[in-house]
């Protein structure tokens, strides 16, 4: 996993609640067996024209009223979104295809639980700001062409470009794994004595535990 | 000091805890082909094993066809993901219903079948509506891949404490009305994200006095209200389903065991972060309009004017989906026709589900222009469904009976919604394309299902007119 320590990127908006993840990317895209190459389906029911339900996504036409397909928002990396984003399953999918698309950082004023946990296992940053906040950045986008934001990790801040600052909270521990890129398995592996000990004393105490078959 | 269920299982499974983030113990690993094969690729990777094969059970569902197995899976990639996971699960020694095994079925289906689900567990699998498993006090919830592989390699899960809610849902249920509408009332009221952050659990009268199936529909929904988990307290119904199953405790360790999960429940001071109370005396079945699980009204109500909510978002949400839905401001609920029919899924594909939505259906005819399928939840629900009769019953009166799995609930195999057909469906999301691109998808109980595909339309299936 990528670290994610500082973004000064552009900002895409998507001004839309409750966006689910059959959304973010729809099932004929589920039946890969690796997590790159997403992308390229990210938003596909709403970013190409007459998007076809078999998954293909060449030769297809993009759909100018969505918002990516603006030429001003080419290159963005930070999204930001309204409450809610990323309901719905559980797929990964979704922050792999974002990922791979560009996006590095979402800002929403609220996130579902998968989705959020899902981003931090891939290198993106997902900020929750207050809901007024999240207006007046709305409405920053769309009144300045080429709005750019800077998110900083360590000191916990969203810097608009008049200087304004935004602080945002986030769980210590994921904030250290994200900002060092560090591998939550390798660090849970460190940890196998701890396990060893749980699951003997968890055999004496509830021995029904182990599987009759 | 006093403690809820969820404090309680929770205590039991922190391995270790730093910072507030727990290191929690997981009984459970249910496995899909879905979300999997990247998880089982990061182990080989690492040159990392399965660390408990015999807690992790693997079954493929969303891929499989419902129509004759013994052709196999025609989409090449589709096939693809199946036989990955069957590799997966030989190679790392994980216990596994392969696609021809008699007990395939959806994976939140068949573990409690099997005995697998038990009260007091952590149970987690790459899928959302792992909620389901809650049905039988246990703390059961969704992860993503990168967790599947954490839980693959480590048997635990870097996890932060979860708000606690109690859902009281007050008063008797009316007549006919089902557990799928006590869920669809509950997320109606809190909204699709009235429960981010929170485990559920699901108290009071109504809820002691349903079955473990429609506990398990009730829990199963707990996502679509923004919580990771739902729960019911286990207690005598509880106990009297697993009883017996393959995977479940026998001899003195079923009395053991019993003796544990009766100090599950709630002690009687325990307090919630937060709590909400629905009152269900005079509900009536439930049917959603829009595109979220929280937009739903009564089928004696109406499709409601966006321009009548007063939050903005609502407002917005509510206009967005009713264009996509196709529907007008005003319409009553019982006048929207619908040209297919879905009964099954891990929310109502069980053998509870299939007797209800037989029994509406019996003796009458699927109506012109409509078509419907039942997919059964399980080989087993499938065999027991044939032994009662009711595939006879649903093939007389125009349904498809199909073979079990996901299905039509995500289409990710050839069930799907043609561009702006309107469906009833007994699944758990009606978000847009979710169905297949363009389809319209109405969320109920099935018997309102089976009401809907012998008038269709919309009907209260209590009040059904001649058979």
């Amino acid at each position: 996993m990528d670290a994610f320590v500082t973004l000064d990127a552009l900002v895409a908006p998507l001004d839309r609640a409750n966006v689910d993840t059959d959304a973010i990317i729809p099932k004929q895209f589920l039946k890969t067996i690796r997590r790159t190459g997403l992308g390229v389906a990210l938003f596909y029911d709403w970013r190409y024209k007459d998007a076809p339900s078999d998954g293909r996504t060449e030769g297809l036409t993009a759909d100018p009223s969505f918002v990516l397909n603006d030429p001003r928002y080419a290159g963005a990396k930070i999204l930001l979104a309204r409450e809610n984003f990323g309901c719905g399953s559980s797929r990964e999918h979704a922050p792999w295809a974002l990922l791979d698309y560009g996006f590095r950082a979402i800002i929403a004023p609220s996130f579902a639980d998968i989705f959020y946990n899902n981003c931090f296992k891939n290198g993106i940053l997902p900020v929750v700001l207050l809901p007024d906040q999240i207006e007046r950045l709305f409405s920053e986008v769309a009144g300045t062409p080429g709005t750019r934001l800077l998110i900083d990790l360590s000191a916990q801040t969203v810097v608009l470009s008049s200087k304004e600052t935004f602080p945002f909270t986030v769980d210590p521990v994921r904030k250290t794994h994200l900002l060092e890129g560090l591998d939550e398995i390798g660090l849970a592996e460190k940890k196998a004595p701890l396990i060893d000990a749980y699951e003997k004393n968890r055999r004496e105490r509830a021995p029904w535990l182990t599987p009759a078959v | 000091m006093a403690r809820t269920i969820i404090d309680k299982i929770w205590d039991d499974h922190v391995v270790t805890e730093e910072k507030g983030t727990a290191l929690l113990y997981i009984d459970r690993h249910l496995v899909h082909e879905v979300t999997s094969p990247q998880a089982f690729e990061g182990l080989r990777m690492a040159g990392r094993k399965v660390r408990r094969p015999e807690l992790t059970f693997a079954v493929p569902d969303h891929n499989v066809p419902t129509t004759d197995r013994s052709l196999g899976i025609s989409d090449p990639v589709s096939a693809l993901q199946v036989d990955t996971l069957d590799r997966n699960a030989r190679e790392f020694g994980v216990t596994h219903f392969s696609m021809n095994d008699h007990r395939q079925g959806i994976v939140h289906v068949i573990a409690p079948e099997q005995g697998i689900t038990l009260p007091g567990q952590t149970i987690v699998c790459g899928d959302s509506h792992t909620a389901t498993h809650g049905a039988f006090g246990s703390l059961a919830f969704g992860i993503g891949t990168s967790e599947v592989e954490h839980v693959l390699a480590t048997q635990t899960l870097p996890q932060s404490r979860p708000r606690t809610m109690e859902v009281r849902i007050e008063g008797r249920a009316p007549q006919g009305i089902t557990p799928k509408d006590l869920i669809l009332a509950v997320i109606g009221q809190i909204g699709a994200a009235g429960g981010t952050g929170y485990v559920i659990e699901f108290t009071g009268e109504a809820v002691r006095a349903l079955s473990m199936e429609g506990r398990m529909t009730l829990c199963n929904m707990a996502i679509e209200a923004g919580a990771r988990a739902g729960l019911v307290a286990p207690d005598s119904i509880t106990f009297d389903y697993i009883k017996g199953r393959p995977y479940a405790p026998k001899g003195e360790l079923w009395e053991k065991a019993v003796d544990f999960w009766k100090s599950l429940p709630s002690d009687p001071q325990a307090a919630y972060d937060r709590t909400v109370t629905v009152e269900i005396s005079s509900l009536a079945p439930q049917v959603t309009w829009g595109t979220n699980p929280g937009q739903v009204a009564g089928i004696d109500g109406r499709v409601p004017d966006p321009e009548s909510f007063s939050d903005p978002v609502v407002r917005d949400s509510a206009r967005k989906a009713l264009a996509y839905m196709g529907l007008v401001p005003g319409t009553p609920i019982a006048e929207i026709p619908v040209t297919r029919i879905f009964i099954g899924s891990c929310t109502n594909g069980r053998i509870e589900d299939l007797r209800a939505a037989a029994k509406v259906v019996k003796g009458r005819k699927v109506a012109s222009g409509v078509s419907a399928m039942v997919v059964p939840g399980s080989g087993l629900v499938r065999a027991q469904a044939e032994e009662e009769g009711l595939h006879t019953v649903f093939i007389e009166a125009g349904l498809e009976w199909r073979e079990p799995g996901c299905s039509m609930c995500l289409g990710m195999n050839p069930d799907q919604l043609a561009p702006f057909e309107r469906c009833a469906s007994t699944s758990n999301r009606n978000f847009e394309g979710r169905q297949g691109k363009n389809g319209r998808t109405h969320l109920v109980s099935p018997e309102m299902a089976a009401a809907a595909a012998v008038t269709g339309h919309f009907a209260d299936h209590r009040t059904l007119s001649g058979s």
